[in-house]
């Protein structure tokens, strides 16, 4: 869908930066997404189901999350194999509010306490969960769970030098050590099942086409504005330092800056727009639970932006939206290939592909350049494509 | 290389087969024992017929006098009785055995030899009688005749079932059969159980001597006595309240003491479990630098590498494990090997591509092993002499597997220390390590070397794969649970350090096991982990750092 749109635009690139059309092209695929549920009707070959909404909803919310690890592994050199932590406690704190919103339509019919919690014996909710029946409480705590964590591990982590391999080992330690945590009933949010049965969303009923419909819009936006955010970082004076640290971060300390400051500058803003995706995410699944924080989610959101070029934007999302449609091919067609898919697709990115698809694009520009020489620059675009 | 496993698996054997002898002697004693003398054999039919004849008002004597026949088979039909099981044939007066058969008749066998008899019909049979007084008075002579048994295992667990609740009776009985007594377990045993008897007596002198004799009693249900009898005391009996508080006391010291040291066992042994887990990564990771994230599935690869042998050579469960432990080195090596050729080699110098890399090979790996084996959870047998524990004294106990585990872990790391620092092969590792440019000049082949470090550190992850079948279920996902772990133990052991290594999972696994009683295992694992990211923070190379200068 995008990664179309994207090599469509891709000779236009003189006359347009890439902000503007990575966010053209999501708002063209949006609008035609939108366009094909509502005006065609079912059974037509251009209806595009509520089903398929939702699924681009997700996967949209995914590309998110591809920015953020990009904008840390890409821009940074810090290669987190922990986001799925913050994409988790995004979803978790949307989840707790998606759960006050069920009231007592619960198999319990407690007005106050989610079912689980009636399940365990509980008598009053925990003091974590105070404030979650508000929107707007929602909405901070959306940003400020993930920041925290963030913060406080950038923190520790960035301020003694850990860096390289360490570092990763340790994110997917502490991602490691959530996943259990939020495995235990006592932690109270729902164990194992973690939460589920969700009812409606700012009085919107989650069951209903027009609701999947808003929902998958909002996560447009709301990509196209982390996109943006993304960009403005990148390409700020901040953004340079940031560059600099992933090239050397010895010269930019000795230069003056304190790097560990930018990295966890960068590692929070990351967090925050991995924790907006995941709670974008909950609504359209309808589920979160302790399995979003295992080490393989996290190291898949990885193999996405190494797949679409890590240190490229657009291509973070390109990557995101290209795997995980595979995935959802490949599981449907056959389940047991896809784990071969998977790790054929680490080695031979690393090995063969090391700047991902947003690298190859460029060179295969050239090349038809070279070939064609440059009269033919306008029609660049059909052998690129098909590719 | 070739001839240090020779030496561990020498070594291994000898350790089974002390093992087999010290376990053998248990478990044959109830058959051998059972040889009928041919006087007794008449006396016992005799008893049989009268107390199949007997009235219910006659049948405690004759119940009593049945056990005092000095018989084997005294002790198997006194247990019929008790449940109900024993019949005898109208006509004969005979004592049996019945079951129904197909046809509505009965199968009967023989009520002393087991022999099976013709069978016959329903109304040939009549029960012995019994009633409860009758099933209570057989259950304290079942407890006498253990008492008297020749197996001192069968004594020791009687005498351990009277000190829970010793009468007068059994206590005189003890008192004769202590002045016979040949083993000294169950004669400290035979002690305990007239002391604690005594604890009850009117006497203070006698309770007090019996207080102060029991302090260096371990079991459980001494502590018991000395309680009540503490409750029960009088609170002007200064004295003799004192001398129970101090034993109650001593005795909880010494058993904190031994909960101590069993927490240490079992910290230790799990401490063995991550250091073979870690160890090869301590190599690969440790002295080539290389992030192999397909460590896990080459414990796996070991792990299932033990089941085939299992399923190839049933016969051979007691010696598969022989087998297994160089299978599983050279499966896992060969793997490890190609990894290293195939994809690793083309990395160099590029770690986080590494990792991806040997991430995905390790997806690979599951998925594989998932479409071959099932992605069901395998069953490893443990052959006989894994099994079992080595019983200190009552509230203390070690299983063979783990302390095995231990030692043959202990043996690794010290046939890859002398790899490492004795032979060629470590030399080179360690030039190649230490100065890749500087070691090839001196013509080391250092693309060699790789793959042959790379290989023995996969290798060694096998050979935990061969240790962990035999304490969990072996499965596609067994890798990926000891892979943190393993990093973290380099890491916090510090990288390119094998005492570290050893250190740290040592360290980690009494940690882990100590914090678990208190906190839950789950909470347990949490915090260790939050304290190894703490740790790391303070001391980012690691316990016992490399020295040496270096900048980017």
């Amino acid at each position: 869908m995008s990664n179309k749109s994207g090599s469509i635009l891709l000779d236009l690139k003189n006359k347009f930066n890439t902000l503007h059309w990575v966010v053209a092209s999501l708002f063209i695929a949006t609008f035609y997404v939108t366009f094909c549920n509502l005006v065609f009707a079912e059974g037509s070959i251009f209806h595009v189901s509520s089903y398929t909404v939702t699924l681009f909803g997700k996967y949209l919310c995914y590309a998110m999350l591809a920015l953020a690890v990009d904008l840390v592994w890409g821009y940074c050199g810090i290669l987190s194999l922990g986001h799925g932590a913050f994409f988790a406690l995004g979803g978790y704190a949307m989840g707790m509010y998606l759960m006050r919103q069920i009231g007592d339509r619960g198999v319990y019919g407690n007005p106050e306490l989610p079912d689980f919690m009636v399940f365990l014996n509980w008598d009053a909710l925990p003091w974590y969960w105070a404030g979650s029946d508000s929107v707007a409480w929602m909405v901070v705590m959306v940003f400020v769970a993930p920041a925290i964590l963030a913060f406080v591990f950038g923190m520790l982590a960035f301020r003694s030098r850990v860096s390289g391999v360490y570092l990763s080992i340790m994110t997917q330690a502490v991602t490691y050590a959530l996943m259990l945590a939020f495995f235990r009933n006592e932690m109270g949010f729902g164990g194992n099942n973690g939460l589920t049965d969700f009812k409606e969303i700012v009085g919107f009923s989650l069951q209903s086409e027009s609701t999947k419909l808003g929902l998958f819009i909002v996560t447009a936006i709301a990509l196209a504005f982390a996109f943006f955010v993304c960009h403005f970082i990148v390409n700020s004076k901040m953004g340079r330092v940031v560059t600099a640290i992933r090239d050397a971060e010895n010269r930019v300390r000795f230069v003056g800056y304190k790097p560990e400051n930018y990295k966890v500058w960068i590692f929070v803003v990351s967090a925050m727009i991995a924790g907006v995706a995941g709670a974008l995410y909950v609504p359209q699944v309808g589920i979160i639970n302790p399995g979003e924080f295992s080490p393989l989610n996290s190291i898949e959101m990885v193999i996405w932006v190494a797949m679409g070029g890590r240190g490229s934007l657009y291509g973070a999302i390109i990557g995101a939206i290209v795997v995980s449609y595979a995935k959802t091919r490949f599981t449907a067609i056959m389940p047991e290939a896809w784990l071969y898919g998977l790790g054929g697709l680490f080695v031979l990115v690393t090995l063969l592909l090391p700047k991902g698809i947003a690298g190859m694009l460029p060179q295969l520009k050239s090349k038809f350049d070279e070939k064609f020489g440059k009269t033919n620059n306008v029609k660049t675009s059909t052998p690129v494509e098909s590719k | 290389m070739m001839r240090f496993f020779c030496i561990l698996l020498l070594s291994l054997s000898v350790f089974s087969s002390q093992a087999d002898v010290s376990t053998s002697p248990k478990a044959n004693m109830h058959e051998t024992t059972e040889t009928p003398s041919v006087v007794n054999d008449a006396l016992i039919i005799q008893a049989s017929k009268k107390l199949a004849a007997s009235s219910l008002r006659k049948m405690p004597a004759q119940v009593k006098q049945f056990a005092e026949i000095e018989h084997p088979k005294v002790r198997y039909v006194l247990t019929q009785l008790m449940n109900g099981d024993l019949y005898y044939v109208k006509a004969t007066k005979q004592i049996v055995t019945r079951e129904k058969d197909t046809d509505g008749s009965y199968k009967i066998w023989h009520g002393i030899s087991k022999a099976a008899l013709p069978n016959v019909k329903r109304s040939a049979l009549k029960k012995v009688k019994t009633n409860n007084a009758i099933r209570k008075s057989i259950r304290g002579l079942l407890a006498q005749l253990d008492l008297t048994s020749p197996d001192k295992g069968v004594r020791l667990a009687a005498m351990q079932e009277l000190l829970s609740k010793p009468s007068d009776e059994t206590v005189t009985l003890v008192k004769k059969l202590s002045l016979k007594e040949q083993d000294e377990d169950v004669l400290s045993l035979m002690n305990s159980v007239i002391y604690v008897q005594q604890l009850s007596s009117a006497d203070a002198a006698l309770q007090l001597e019996a207080a102060k004799a029991l302090q260096n009693s371990l079991e459980p249900s001494v502590k018991n006595a000395l309680e009540k009898t503490l409750a029960a005391t009088d609170i002007k009996n200064i004295e003799l309240r004192k001398a129970l508080e101090t034993a109650i006391s001593k005795i909880e010291q010494k058993r904190s003491i031994f909960s101590i040291i069993e927490n240490l066992f079992f910290g230790l042994s799990l401490g063995s479990v991550l250091l073979l887990a870690a160890i090869g990564l301590a190599i690969t990771f440790g002295v080539m630098g290389v992030i192999n994230m397909a460590h896990g599935e080459m414990i796996m690869l070991g792990a299932y590498t033990t089941y085939v042998i299992q399923q190839v050579f049933p016969q051979w469960i007691e010696y598969s494990l022989f087998m297994a432990i160089p299978a599983a080195f050279l499966v896992s090596g060969f793997v490890g090997i190609l990894i290293e050729r195939g994809v690793i080699r083309h990395l160099k110098g590029r770690p986080l591509e590494t990792l991806l890399a040997t991430f995905g090979i390790s997806l690979i790996l599951q998925q594989l092993v998932r479409s071959v084996f099932s992605p069901l959870n395998r069953q490893v047998a443990a052959p006989e002499w894994m099994s079992g524990s080595w019983q200190i004294n009552p509230i203390f106990s070690l299983t063979y597997n783990r302390l095995y585990i231990i030692v043959f872990a202990l043996m690794v790391f010290v046939a890859l220390l002398l790899i490492l620092k004795k032979s060629s092969l470590g030399l080179h590792v360690r030039a190649v390590a230490q100065n890749r440019d500087m070691a090839r000049s001196l013509s080391i082949k250092s693309d060699w070397v790789d793959a042959a470090t790379f290989g023995l550190g996969s290798g060694i992850a096998g050979i935990a794969g061969v240790v962990l079948s035999q304490l969990t279920n072996v499965g596609p996902n067994l890798g990926q649970a000891y892979i943190i772990d393993s990093f973290l133990v380099v890491v916090f052991g510090g990288v390119g350090n094998l005492w570290g290594t050893l250190v740290a999972a040592m360290t980690l696994g009494t940690v882990n096991k100590f914090l678990e009683p208190v906190t839950g295992s789950v909470l347990a694992s949490i915090i260790v982990l939050v304290g190894l990211v703490l740790f790391i923070q303070k001391r980012p190379k690691g316990l016992f750092p490399q020295k040496g200068r270096a900048a980017d």
